[in-house]
């Protein structure tokens, strides 16, 4: 597919496109329709294009599997933090009123920590899932 | 207007669906369970639930329509399959039986969006009345899955997480396979 014009220009000009909306819904999640999950599955769609018309290898130069590995798990990691760091605060787990003084403003922080938690690791989990199964395709 | 959509959306879904019992070649039916996934994601928008027809539409169309074609290029040979001379009458009597009650069982549902059916009652009523000034975010949605019910959402990413484990050991030995082959090589 890698030798297509047509297809390569396109999708280099949408790739972009594509992650900056996932990013728009991870961070306008609060206030649009998505979310971290949402968010996640766009973005890695994104580098599902890119590896799909410029062949896998790009991709994993372009994103390193240990990265990923690492980054699956730190999203759930992050996600639990915020939860543990309300418990040191004196709340309960996941309470996020008690982050900061102002309730609501603890409640926004939360949200938001957590949300990127949730995008990083299904992002990471997807591209992941691609790259471990693309590798069983042997070559031409 | 939305009834419009539906029925167009409906027929197209059931058109596909037989269009996949039909084919016999692994491809088409890759490229028509995405069609159907999108389709789906469309009436989740007129059902008002636009935060699941991102994930429909992201996963059902997207990903897992890619997944399934790179395992088919995995296979190789054999993507279309045979097909058998034996009786169909048992399984389809059981399909006509679990759509009948499937059906039947549509009738205790209540009314969409029908403001005094017990959901929409008791906790629905009580994060749309307090949720804004609870968490200060005005898509509840958000404020549900995020805040309320948190604890929910680090055990669905978990889940993601686990599940994404779970391939990595199953289907990434091969790597490992080679470079062991490759060390035994060496040793001679």
């Amino acid at each position: 597919m890698g030798n297509d014009l047509v297809l390569r220009v396109v999708s280099k000009w949408l790739s972009p496109i594509i992650i900056l909306f996932a990013f728009y819904v991870q961070f306008h999640g609060d206030y649009s329709p998505g979310g971290g999950f949402q968010a996640g599955v766009i973005f890695s769609s994104a580098i599902l294009l890119y590896a799909l018309t410029f062949g896998i290898d790009a991709a994993v130069k372009l994103i390193p599997e240990k990265a990923l590995r690492l980054c699956a798990s730190f999203g759930v990691l992050l996600y639990a933090g915020v939860g543990v760091l309300s418990m040191l605060k004196g709340g309960n787990f996941l309470n996020y009123s008690v982050l900061v003084e102002d309730p609501l403003l603890g409640q926004h922080i939360g949200i938001i920590v957590i949300e990127l938690g949730v995008g990083i690791t299904v992002a990471s989990v997807m591209i992941l899932l691609f790259f471990t199964f693309s590798r069983r395709v042997s070559p031409e | 207007m939305s009834l419009l959509i539906n029925f167009v959306l409906l027929i197209f879904l059931l058109v596909i669906a037989i269009a996949i019992l039909k084919t016999r070649h692994l491809f088409a039916m890759a490229m028509l369970f995405g069609l159907y996934s999108l389709l789906v994601a469309g009436l989740f928008v007129v059902l008002d639930a636009p935060d699941v027809a991102f994930t429909e539409a992201a996963v059902g169309t997207g990903i897992s329509t890619v997944l399934m074609l790179v395992t088919l290029a995995a296979i190789k040979d054999g993507h279309a399959g045979k097909r058998e001379g034996k009786s169909r009458t048992a399984p389809f009597l059981i399909c006509f039986l679990m759509g009948g009650l499937l059906i039947y069982g549509t009738h205790d549902i209540a009314e969409l969006g029908d403001i005094n059916s017990a959901p929409n009652q008791q906790v629905a009523l009580r994060y749309v009345e307090q949720g804004q000034a609870e968490t200060g975010v005005p898509n509840l949605v958000t404020a549900v899955l995020a805040s309320y019910r948190g604890f929910d959402t680090l055990g669905e990413v978990t889940v993601v997480l686990t599940a994404g484990i779970g391939v990595l050991l199953l289907l990434s030995n091969r790597k490992k396979h080679k470079l062991s082959t490759k060390g035994a090589n060496d040793g001679k």
